[in-house]
Parts: structure tokens; C-alpha cells; sequence
């Protein structure tokens, strides 16, 4: 492919006529689908719509602002776009894959199914990059999804269930356990803060001693009499629907759940934090050159502490929801998702050597591991090769992350 | 057989934006010590790093027994009987001592180590140095002289010709360097060579039979060290012209003292040990002396990174104890490390993030910033300092090292520290860039803040310093006024305690 040079502007107007044009052949589908032939292609149109709205605003505002320079067209580029992309790309091609071979993928049920499941992922994956953003690790995650899911569900029991875990608590406000939760694992998030900041430990066996710990605390609480590590079940209406309501529902159409406002709510806090705050800065400094961040001035221990508090608020939060959207909790909650957390950081661009990653990064690693798994199971593949292609994805992502730094 | 068992011939090897080596030339005779001297960055350890294959020359060749040789890595230079004991010695250190030396050459069959043909071997080659070390021990528990001598049982083992020893007993005892002495003597009798690295000229005129002296990447002579005197070496090392290469000094220190330090000694005897000076507003204080003079270490105490254990600071009238950067910074201080990728700058974050790190919380309310201001001040800063980019989202790491350095210094200036310690500022710079880095500084006295600036590069010490500290070993062994100032004297001083080290009570506070 030779190589081509295009003016900025033009290169946004392409977007722009492009995104028009697959909107224009959304609406058309949509108009068609009254027809028996087109009636397979389900929500399809209102995907294209969708996409082609969001492509004609982007090239539209690019195009507003009058970048200017070209964009060059080459070879070159053009593998650069293919392994900065290629996780997302490969994830479109299954996509297709999946909806030729079952044609009832192309729903909006499940473009929300999906990202519902992806709400909590998400925020643990959130809390987990702050401490892969310093170069280090947080293997208490989990552990701490399940303590505050146990604690929060103990508390929000409804008057009448025969095995409440306190059979003497009034019905107390909602906020109460919510915060008793997220406050439990902040103090465990501060000691796992402390032996990083304070004595310099690696957070890999920081954090796996406090995850031994947490468990040990949440499963001795757990078997309180009278509970005696029963699940924990008959939970408040008002409780579970923090994870169960759905907003906009009726008309035919079941709703949007109240999950994904609430992860778009805590990506764009976390988000501001990296991007806006001091504190945010500082972290990246941290996870860059963690010597000249000391040299520089910066309270390295106070921002460690933060890191890790902060990291177990958003597994705390995690925790209540899993709790809310299950209406119930059993101490092996949460077992795990530290893993399926770092390997969503790892394959959206988050470096384990710290320093580089993004909000956005994060979001897409999240959404592909959902994709994928919910796809995967669409079509029935087994939940034995799910596992090889989840594991299979891991190392490809970050083989060709790697070699996107290693050409400098 | 040649009559060299070494030689050098035109070695050339640039760097970018530095000449490292220019056609620099050694010839090394067996069964003798010879002395490799001149001042930092003359090139002896580039020139070395060259001979054992961990640089590779631009031209010029190397003969060993006459005959040429191309050596590629270290792997190969031991194969060609060439041994590097480097000034810091990193042993793998929870193995033994044995498997140090044996390390890549395992006796034994098909993967399996021969431990105890390792042992015999690892005993009989102690035995024959006159050492009584177990080879079983663990190599972290030895001293730094038995390690050394661990490391000559490797290059004897390894049957090495040239023996390179760099600064061999920079970190020794009186006692251990008579012994290290005796060994050498040894390795000389049994017709091996030494190329023996030092700065300090007693050693030299004792051991050494020949030496040679390097100066700015070039080859000065090579002479019989009998009949060399001290004074003589020393002139052969610094022995250039001063050129124009300085901005020229307006203006003049005022007799306001910012700081005053008073016998201030590290809780390490190593270390800095008793240094007191003045800082006047407005002055740059140039602290001169060899590596290994502990300079670096001060300033950092200095500014909080390390311990002091006694001694008292006064700034402006107050007395002063950093305990952290932090708190240097917040009293006005600001380091401009030596180390500039380890502890300088973030490589990769843009170089605005770079500038304004040091400063982030005055562009702050709340711990939220003010991107614009941020922005602002960043480009002013890096404008100011002339920062050579296409902008300031650029990576920092894919600047050149002048630039680098320039928006580190961009990033100090802007948290209005009166108090600038610069550690060898122009260090891997080009000469352009050092210009303008000198213009920086003088503009910054100018302006009534002070600068205390190591520096190991004798024309830019004496170039731009109002006043000279001179340390030797963690001392201060001078303080010269400007006028009052040569490269022979600094050297002299900087030299001071080449023979046997001093205690701090017979040695009075040089104020």
C-alpha cells in the first residue's frame, strides 16, 4: 500500500458522511423490518443507528475544531492501528462470528445484559488499576467483595425470615450496613496501605496475607451463632433493589439496570481522580520513577495509603451490589475477581510496571472479557474451552501491548 | 612474543554528542602494574569498557600478544584471559563464595555441578593467594576486601593475562589494601598484568611500575612511575586551557548568609563526616572532589533523603532539620539529583506532568487542579528555559539529555526554592546545552537566589563557582576563594587523604 497523505479535515469528514450514512441504513432496516425476510435481523438497525450516530457526532465536533495537518495513510500506520487495536478488533470479528451463527445476539437485551454484568467487574477493576498504576498488585480484592457483601446482607434482613443472622435488629436504614460494609474493608484496605507504605512490602504478599486475613474474619463472622455459616438469605426489598431495580422499564421494553448508571457514576469519579486531581498525578508519578517522586517532594506514603483505601472503598461498593443483586451472601463471594480484574486491567492497556494506563483502557478490558464470556456461552461453547480462550486472550493482549512499547 | 601483552592502538569511541575516547592508545608490558590514571570522565573506564567487550570501539584496534583481536562481550574477553574487577562489586549474595567464582563455569558433567570438584578448586585457588575464606560461606557476609580477593581468585582462575582493577581499594582498609598489595605483587611475579585504575597517588607511586594518564577522552604519555613525583601526575591530569566556555559573571555575591552549616557528620563513618561551610545569597558554591568524596551523599542529607547525625543547619537564621524532601522543599530548597534518569525524570509521562510535578499542589483547590494554569506555567517555564519540543505532551524520555535536564531545572524554578543544590548539572550534556544551563544559573544569583553545585568537571567548577568546597572522603579538606583557585590546588586538596585515612579528631574543621 502506498503511502497517502489526507488533509485533517477531510479525513474528518469521512467520519463524519460515513457515520451518516450507516445511521441513514439503520433507519431504513428499521423501516424494512416489517418485511418477514428482514424480520431475523432484530435489533440490528438500532445498533447501526447507534454506531452511526456516534461516528457522525465524533467526525462532526473533530471537523468543528479545524485540526490541522494530514493524516498519513501507509502500511505503517495501518499495522500500528491493527496492534493498538487488536484485542477490540478481534472482539468485533467474534462478534460478527457470534451473531451470523445466531442471529438473536443482535438484541438490545443483550448489549444491556452485557453491560450490566460488566458493572461490577468494573468497579472492582477500577479500584484494582490504582494499585497496578504504582507497579504493585491487590490480591485482597476479592476477599473483600465477599466480606462486605456478608456484612451487608447481615444487616438487611427482612423482620419475618426464620433464620436472620441478628435476630434481635430492628430494621435499620439502608445506608447503615452500606456504609458498616464499605467502611470494614477500608480499614482492611488501610492495612494493606500501611505494610506497602509503612515497611516497604511488596503488595503481592501484602495483600496476600490481608486477603488470608479478610477471609478468616469474614468466614469467623459468618459462623456466628446463630447463622453457623448458613448463606445468608431473605433480604430487604429496599436492599436488593440497589442491585435489581431497573429504570425505564415498561412499554414492552424490561429496562435499564440501576448497576450501569452506577458504574458510569464511579468510572467518571475515578476518572476525574486520575485525570484532575493532585492525588491522581501523583500516582502516575509514583508508578513512573518512584525515586524521583521522592525527590520530587510527594508524600509517597500518604498516596500509597490513599491508593489502597481508596481501592478497598470500590470493593466495598462491589461488595454491597454483589450482595443487593444476588439478595443474599455467602462467605465465598468475590472469590477470584482480583484475577478476572487484572487480567481486564492487563488487557485494556494497564501496565504492570506501573505508571501507564487509562480509565478508558479499563472499560474496554472489562467489556471484552464480558463480551466474550456472555458470546461464548451464547453459542454454547463449553465452560471448559471459555476458560482456555479467557486465558488464551490474556497472553495475546499483553504479548501485543508489549510490542507496541518494545518498538521504541 | 610481543613485547606488549597489551595494546590499544587508536581507539576512537563517541557517544551522542560526546567524544568519549579519541585516539587513545595503551601498551601494557606482562609481569608488570600499570597505573591508568586521570581525572572523572578522562575515559579510563570507557577505555576499559572497551578492552573487555562491554563497549565496542568506533575505530582503532586492540593486540593481545601482538596479535589482533575482536572482543564482543565481556564472555569473550574472558576467554581472551582479560579479567575486570569493577569498583563495586555486586556478588549474587546468598550463594556461596565458591559458586561466585565458578558463576557461568560450573565444573561438572552434562548440567549436574561437581559440587565437590568446585570446593577443591574454589580451596586450592584461596590457598594459593594466601586466603582463608570458606568456600561455603555466603558471599553477602564477606567484607568488601574479601570479595575483591573473590573476585581475583576468579580472574587467576580463569587464567586471565590482564587483570583490570578499578579503584581496587576505594572501600578498604589500611591492613586489607597492604594485603591486596601483596597479592598483586604475586600476579606480577607469575607474569600476569594489572591495569590498576586509581585516583590516589601514593598507591600508584607504590605498586605501580608504569603509568599512563588520560585527560578529556585523550591519551596524555605513558611514563615510568620511578622517578614520577605527585605534582607531576597531577599536572599531567589537569593540564589544559581554560577556553571561553562560561557566560561571563555580572553582578556579585552578597554578604547575607543564607545557610550556614556546622560540622554536620552521616550516622555513616563512611560518609560525610564534619563538613561546615557558609552559603551567601546570591553565590554559587561549587563543592569539588573525586568520587567517592561523599558530596553526593551531603546534599542529599541536605535535602532530607538522608540521615544526619549531628551537626546543625541554619537557614536564614533558623535552624534547620529536613527530614524528608518534602520538607526541604517547603523550606526552600530544591535538588536537582545526579542521577537523572533514576531520580529525575518520569520517562514516561509527558513533560508537562514533568514540570509541574514538583509544584502541583499550588495549582490546586481542593486537590482538584486547574488544568489551565498548570498548563500555563508548565509552557512559561519550559519557554523560559528554552526547551527544545514539539510540545508539551511529548514524552520526556524522547528528549535529549540537555532538554531533560532543562525541564528539571524548569521544574524547581517553579516551586521559587531560593536554595538551588544542583548535582553535576551539565553531566552527559552537549555543549550547547551546558551554555545555557550556565546562563540559567547565573541569571537565578542574579535574582538573589543562592547555588551550591557539585561538580566533577574542573573547568566548570572553576569556571562558574564564586567559592570552592573541596571534599576528600566525606571531609571537607578546603575552601577556596575565587582568585585563590587552581586546578593543581583543588586537585591537591581533593586528594588529600591518599595515604593512610585520618580520624575526625586529628583533623580540624576546614572553615
Amino acid at each position: 500500500m502506498a503511502e497517502k497523505h489526507i488533509a485533517r479535515s477531510k479525513y474528518d469528514r469521512f467520519f463524519f458522511i460515513a457515520g451518516l450514512a450507516v445511521l441513514v441504513l439503520g433507519v431504513v432496516l428499521k423501516l424494512c423490518q416489517s418485511m418477514p425476510a428482514f424480520r431475523r435481523i432484530y435489533d440490528l438497525p438500532v445498533f447501526l443507528m447507534l454506531i452511526g450516530a456516534v461516528t457522525a457526532l465524533k467526525g462532526f465536533l473533530a471537523f468543528s475544531k479545524h485540526h490541522e495537518g494530514t493524516v498519513v495513510l501507509s502500511r505503517k500506520t495501518f499495522g500500528a492501528f491493527l496492534t493498538n487495536n487488536a484485542i477490540l478488533l478481534a472482539m468485533l470479528v467474534l462478534v460478527v462470528i457470534i451473531c451470523i451463527l445466531q442471529p438473536r445476539f443482535m438484541q438490545i437485551r443483550v448489549a444491556l445484559d452485557i453491560l450490566t454484568q460488566s458493572s461490577t467487574r468494573l468497579i472492582i477493576a477500577l479500584g484494582i488499576c490504582f494499585t497496578l498504576l504504582i507497579a504493585g498488585t491487590d490480591l485482597s480484592a476479592g476477599r473483600m467483595v465477599g466480606f462486605a457483601a456478608v456484612i451487608s446482607a447481615s444487616m438487611m434482613q427482612t423482620a419475618t425470615y426464620s433464620n436472620r443472622f441478628f435476630p434481635d435488629l430492628p430494621q435499620i436504614g439502608v445506608w447503615i450496613p452500606i456504609i458498616a460494609a464499605i467502611a470494614a474493608c477500608m480499614v482492611f484496605g488501610a492495612l494493606n496501605g500501611f505494610l506497602v507504605a509503612k515497611y516497604d512490602m511488596h503488595p503481592f504478599i501484602a495483600t496476600l496475607a490481608v486477603q488470608v486475613i479478610i477471609y478468616g474474619t469474614c468466614s469467623l463472622y459468618f459462623d456466628m451463632p446463630p447463622n453457623n455459616s448458613q448463606p445468608i438469605g431473605g433480604v430487604r426489598p429496599e436492599f436488593a433493589a440497589l442491585g435489581q431495580m431497573r429504570i425505564f422499564a415498561g412499554n414492552g421494553f424490561q429496562g435499564i439496570s440501576i448497576l450501569i448508571p452506577i458504574a458510569v457514576v464511579i468510572c467518571v469519579i475515578i476518572w476525574f481522580i486520575l485525570n484532575k486531581t493532585v492525588f491522581g498525578k501523583n500516582v502516575y508519578a509514583i508508578g513512573g520513577n518512584r525515586e524521583a517522586a521522592v525527590v520530587a517532594g510527594i508524600n509517597v506514603f500518604a498516596c500509597i495509603m490513599c491508593i489502597f483505601i481508596l481501592a478497598s472503598c470500590l470493593y466495598g461498593i462491589a461488595g454491597v451490589l454483589e450482595a443487593a443483586r444476588t439478595a443474599g451472601a455467602t462467605n465465598n463471594y468475590g472469590n477470584g475477581y482480583e484475577l478476572d480484574a487484572i487480567a481486564a486491567c492487563v488487557v485494556g492497556g494497564v501496565s504492570l510496571n506501573g505508571g501507564i494506563g487509562k480509565v478508558s483502557g479499563i472499560v474496554s478490558g472489562v467489556l471484552i472479557f464480558t463480551v466474550i464470556q456472555y458470546g461464548l456461552q451464547f453459542i454454547n461453547v463449553s465452560p471448559m474451552w471459555q476458560q482456555v480462550i479467557k486465558g488464551v486472550i490474556i497472553a495475546v493482549a499483553v504479548a501485543i501491548d508489549l510490542t507496541k512499547y518494545r518498538r521504541k | 612474543m610481543s613485547e606488549y601483552v597489551l595494546e590499544m592502538r587508536n581507539i576512537t569511541k563517541t557517544f551522542p554528542g560526546v567524544k568519549a575516547l579519541d585516539n587513545v592508545q595503551l601498551k601494557v608490558r606482562p609481569g608488570t602494574v600499570h597505573a591508568l590514571m586521570g581525572e572523572n570522565g578522562a575515559g579510563k573506564s570507557t577505555l576499559m569498557k572497551c578492552l573487555f567487550g562491554i563497549y565496542r570501539q568506533d575505530s582503532g584496534e586492540v593486540l593481545l600478544d601482538g596479535n589482533p583481536v575482536k572482543i564482543n562481550s565481556a564472555r569473550e574477553a574472558m576467554d581472551n584471559g582479560i579479567a575486570m574487577i569493577h569498583q563495586e562489586l555486586h556478588p549474587i549474595r546468598f550463594r556461596s563464595v565458591m559458586e561466585n567464582v565458578w558463576l557461568g563455569r560450573f565444573p561438572g558433567l552434562m548440567g549436574v555441578v561437581d559440587h565437590k570438584a568446585m570446593y577443591d578448586k574454589t580451596k586450592e585457588l584461596f590457598e594459593d593467594l594466601g586466603l582463608s575464606v570458606d568456600p561455603l560461606a555466603l558471599a553477602g557476609e564477606q567484607s568488601a576486601a574479601i570479595l575483591q580477593m573473590m573476585e581475583i581468585a576468579r580472574a587467576v582462575s580463569i587464567n586471565a593475562k590482564i587483570i583490570i582493577m578499578d579503584e581496587p581499594t576505594s572501600s578498604l582498609s589500611d591492613r586489607e589494601v597492604d594485603f591486596l598489595f601483596r597479592i598483586i605483587s604475586r600476579l606480577r611475579e607469575e607474569g600476569r598484568a594489572i591495569i590498576y585504575i586509581s585516583h590516589k597517588m601514593k598507591e600508584i607511586l607504590q605498586i605501580a611500575d608504569e603509568v599512563s594518564i588520560m585527560r578529556d577522552g585523550q591519551y596524555v604519555g605513558t611514563w615510568p612511575a620511578l622517578g614520577l613525583t605527585t605534582e607531576e601526575i597531577i599536572r599531567q591530569m589537569v593540564g589544559r586551557e581554560m577556553t571561553n566556555q562560561f557566560p561571563p559573571r555580572t553582578g556579585a555575591p552578597s554578604d547575607e548568609i543564607v545557610l550556614s552549616v556546622r560540622n554536620l557528620s552521616s550516622p555513616l563513618k563512611k560518609s560525610f563526616q564534619d563538613v561546615s561551610f557558609d552559603l551567601r545569597k546570591g553565590e554559587i558554591l561549587g563543592i569539588g572532589g573525586l568520587v567517592g568524596a561523599q558530596r553526593t551523599e551531603f546534599v542529599e542529607a541536605l535535602f532530607g533523603l538522608r540521615s544526619i547525625e549531628s551537626g546543625a543547619v541554619t537557614k536564614d537564621g533558623k535552624a534547620y532539620r529536613a527530614r524528608s524532601p518534602r520538607d526541604a522543599k517547603a523550606h526552600g530548597f530544591a535538588l536537582l539529583t545526579e542521577e537523572r534518569r533514576a531520580t529525575g525524570i518520569f520517562g514516561i509521562l509527558p513533560i508537562l506532568e514533568n514540570t509541574v510535578i514538583a509544584n502541583q499542589k499550588n495549582y490546586a483547590r481542593m486537590g482538584v487542579l486547574d488544568e489551565r494554569r498548570r498548563v500555563r506555567e508548565a509552557d512559561a517555564g519550559c519557554k523560559g528555559l528554552n526547551v527544545k519540543t514539539p510540545s508539551l505532551n511529548t514524552l520526556i524520555q524522547d528528549l535529549s539529555g540537555g532538554n531533560q535536564q532543562k525541564v528539571l531545572i524548569a521544574r524547581w524554578l517553579l516551586t521559587n526554592s531560593d536554595i538551588l543544590i544542583l548535582d553535576e548539572p551539565t553531566r552527559g550534556i552537549d555543549v550547547g546545552a551546558k551554555y545555557e544551563i550556565y546562563n540559567i544559573m547565573l541569571q537565578q544569583v542574579n535574582q538573589g537566589k543562592s547555588i551550591i553545585m557539585i561538580s566533577s568537571e574542573m573547568p566548570e567548577l572553576m569556571g562558574m563557582s564564586d567559592r570552592i568546597v573541596v571534599m576528600c572522603e566525606g571531609r571537607v579538606t578546603g575552601i577556596l576563594e575565587k582568585g585563590q583557585y587552581s586546578q593543581e590546588e583543588i586537585m591537591r586538596l581533593a586528594t588529600m587523604f591518599a595515604g593512610p585515612r585520618k580520624n575526625a579528631e586529628d583533623h580540624p574543621a576546614a572553615d
